[in-house]
């Protein structure tokens, strides 16, 4: 079993540890009959989503093929379908499959404007129970922003908290809205946190949180952090205030490493972080959620207004597809597409229009397509 | 109506305190004294001075005000100061002490005043004495005017946008309770008064300064009823206001639009932890904490702060704190108390340093200690601008 993990690329030291193996690799402990994943072929859950999905869905689809990833894709489209007693639910089809894979690819989805249709996303993160959102921010070379050498993790509690959905209108013109922080998710996300840190060779993990207002629950957060920290010797653990944590990442985010912290501060602050390396059009994301259930994605819109033009820009998503490569234990093929995205946008030769080139997504595919050949 | 308001009890103030400098605010310039230029010539001596209470805080609070009152002193600016040391994590923090500076204010009507501290640790009382002094004078709107420095280059350069915070409510409502063991419920209250009341003072403030925009940011996306209802505010005051344009932007995207594109922004509104996150964010555009001048303001009182509010306790007694923000927002009080001359004099003294460069603390990259850089302040009050 061990050999397995190692295998895969995870670092277990001791047998005590064995015990807290990352949730990442959730599907792999719980199962009596280990899978394999750096042997075989894997099934990934193709959801190429709306907009200008299905494009770089392809485009992502095409780069595996070059770089011979052992993937076999299952696609499934998903819109949200009125379940028995009224319920808004996810084609089963979709749930099936997932439930089988256990790891899905994900486009951009559009919420359809109407009345109680609730946000795909939403839907999805809790048919899955997807409680952790990563997002790696890391700065790209050749692709200009006022910051260089941005190299951070943010790890988002995405369950709870401020998006708890509880909210009523007490008397005319009042409203309470509640935030909800619980012992379990807060320790879940902490444990998450650390072992991811662990896993990817990152050295310290800093909570984020308010405690200082919202003493009694960002005060359960922090204190369920602080627990959970003392069983991650190796992972320095500091704290730091909201404010403080955007005031010195836009001044200093080299200081930064793991973040982890509640849902409303992980939106923000991971929309903060991507804008450092240029928005979400460059920056990966992934959920993992429970029984080993891991969906990456890109968390861009659907852009209706380039969608079919092949000028879409697939990066996040191929970086994403990154992130689940990383996640499933074929490093080797990970590292190969991202050297080869990274030389691309480095070179400067040929881009998307967003990235500053003049280039067709297609021919953006080909060229990384090609740089991952060579390097054969 | 809030400006007038903040107009009206300037005035009074004035009265009750001057003899000689009370003419209404329309004629500042002039009633500041007989001659014709007044931001360049000093003012006929006031027969009394004004007084401001002054809570130093925690941190280097305390400092930033000795930098201060050094150079108020320097300056020769009549303003006298009532001091309360207010301190959770000193154990001076009472009722009685609250009393005294609510008093103070009382009279006064204006203070300088530095962070209190708010320990973590939860001692039964969810409500901090930052918070319970803002509650009672219901300092309802938080100011900050994040502009570039000249001379001090950042990321962002030219930098010009104000943040208008509301402070008494939403996340800051200190009720939280635990409804079964572990599970924690914290609530956010927004009012449709208070919303409108915000909304009603950014509006107001952008047509006094002559600006063009007003943006509220919210996350009435996921939170649709609380942040709805601001929104639905912000977006009935600004049909009152048609010269001014009107936008709306998500929390999430604002930020990020901050560190990719922050001059599209001119004034922004919004509740009050969102208000917290984006004062520190714009603060780092421009430098930092040490950097920003803030206030905040209720219908009577005018309170003289750092526009990102940190004690910065690590730099207590080691002579390295930046009084930049501290002095700037000093100035912004004597513009607020009339003393149009003096606080041009300071303010105009503080960015030259900076722009020399010569004398800069290290939060800027210097190496000069807070003293220093105080006697390059003072070194440079009486010069005259070159016209």
């Amino acid at each position: 079993m061990y050999k397995v993990l190692e295998r895969c690329g995870v670092w277990i030291s001791g047998q005590r540890k064995a015990q807290e193996v990352s949730r990442v690799l959730g599907a792999l402990t719980s199962q009596t009959q280990p899978r394999t994943f750096s042997r075989g072929l894997h099934t990934v859950t193709l959801i190429p989503g709306d907009g200008i999905g299905p494009e770089i869905s392809t485009a992502v689809a095409k780069i595996f093929e070059a770089a011979k990833v052992p993937i076999q894709w299952e696609e499934r489209n998903v819109t949200a379908i009125k379940g028995p007693g009224g319920k808004w639910m996810i084609p089963p089809e979709a749930k099936e499959s997932m439930d089988r894979s256990k790891i899905g690819l994900k486009g951009p989805l559009k919420t359809p404007i109407a009345a109680g249709h609730p946000s795909m996303n939403l839907l999805l993160r809790k048919t899955f129970d997807l409680y952790a959102n990563v997002r790696p921010c890391v700065s790209i070379e050749g692709y200009n922003t006022p910051y260089t050498d941005v190299d951070l993790v943010t790890i988002r509690e995405n369950t709870e908290g401020e998006y708890s959905g509880i909210e009523h209108v007490i008397v005319d013109g009042v409203v309470q809205s509640i935030k909800l922080i619980t012992e379990k998710a807060s320790h879940r996300i902490a444990e998450y946190a650390f072992e991811y840190a662990r896993n990817n060779q990152r050295t310290s993990v800093t909570a984020v949180h308010k405690a200082n207002i919202m003493r009694m629950s960002d005060g359960l957060f922090l204190r369920k952090c602080r627990e959970v920290a003392e069983n991650y010797k190796d992972v320095k653990f500091t704290e730091m205030y909201l404010d403080t944590v955007c005031l010195n990442m836009v001044q200093d985010p080299t200081q930064f490493d793991v973040l982890v912290m509640p849902n409303l501060y992980g939106d923000i602050l991971s929309d903060l972080c991507a804008g450092l390396i240029g928005g979400l059009g460059v920056t990966p994301s992934g959920n993992i959620g429970a029984n080993g259930v891991a969906i990456f994605e890109s968390v861009h819109g659907t852009a209706p207004d380039i969608a079919g033009k092949d000028l879409a820009n697939p990066t996040a998503l191929l970086l994403s597809a990154v992130m689940m490569l990383r996640h499933m234990g074929l490093h080797g093929h990970a590292k190969k597409i991202e050297t080869a995205c990274y030389d691309t946008i480095r070179d400067k030769k040929v881009l998307t229009k967003d990235l500053g080139g003049n280039s067709k997504c297609s021919e953006f595919t080909a060229e990384i397509c090609q740089r991952v050949q060579d390097m054969d | 109506m809030m400006a007038a308001v903040l107009r009206g009890s300037l005035v009074s103030l004035a009265k009750g305190l001057t003899g000689a400098a009370i003419k209404p605010l329309c004629a500042r310039s002039l009633s500041l004294s007989a001659n014709q230029n007044a931001s360049e010539t000093p003012p006929a001596r006031a027969d009394s001075t004004f007084k401001v209470t002054m809570v130093p805080g925690d941190g280097v609070g305390p400092e930033l005000m000795m930098a201060v009152k050094e150079v108020f002193k320097a300056a020769d600016i009549p303003v006298e100061f009532e001091e309360f040391h207010l301190s959770e994590v000193q154990n001076m923090a009472s009722e009685e002490k609250l009393d005294q500076v609510l008093t103070s204010m009382k009279t006064n009507r204006v203070a300088i005043k530095g962070k209190i501290h708010t320990p973590m640790e939860y001692k039964g009382e969810l409500a901090s004495y930052e918070m319970r002094l803002r509650r009672k004078l219901d300092l309802f709107a938080n100011v900050v005017h994040v502009n570039s420095l000249p001379g001090y280059s950042t990321r962002h350069n030219n930098l010009d946008l104000v943040i208008i915070r509301e402070q008494t409510e939403g996340e800051y409502s200190s009720l939280e309770h635990e409804s079964v063991t572990g599970v924690v419920e914290c609530l956010k209250i927004i009012t449709r008064v208070k919303s409108r009341r915000i909304a009603k003072f950014a509006f107001d403030y952008a047509t006094k300064k002559g600006r063009n925009k007003v943006t509220a940011v919210h996350k009435a996306n996921i939170m649709k009823l609380a942040d709805g209802l601001f929104l639905q505010s912000c977006a009935e005051v600004a049909e009152l206001y048609p010269k001014i344009k009107y936008e709306t932007i998500i929390i999430d995207n604002c930020c990020m639009q901050l560190v990719q594109n922050p001059y599209q922004f001119d004034v922004l509104v919004m509740p009050n932890l969102y208000g917290n996150i984006i004062d520190n964010l714009a603060a780092g555009l421009v430098g930092g904490a040490g950097v920003v001048p803030g206030e905040s303001y209720s219908a009577e009182y005018a309170v003289f702060e750092t526009g990102a509010r940190h004690p910065f306790a690590q730099a207590v007694g080691r002579n390295i704190a930046n009084p930049t923000a501290m002095l700037l927002s000093a100035a912004n009080m004597l513009r607020h108390l009339n003393l149009e001359y003096h606080s041009n004099m300071v303010s105009e003294a503080v960015k030259r340093v900076i722009k020399q460069g010569k004398v800069r603390t290290r939060d800027l990259g210097g190496y000069s200690t807070t003293g220093d850089f105080v006697r390059a302040i003072v070194g440079n009050l009486r010069h005259r601008p070159v016209h």
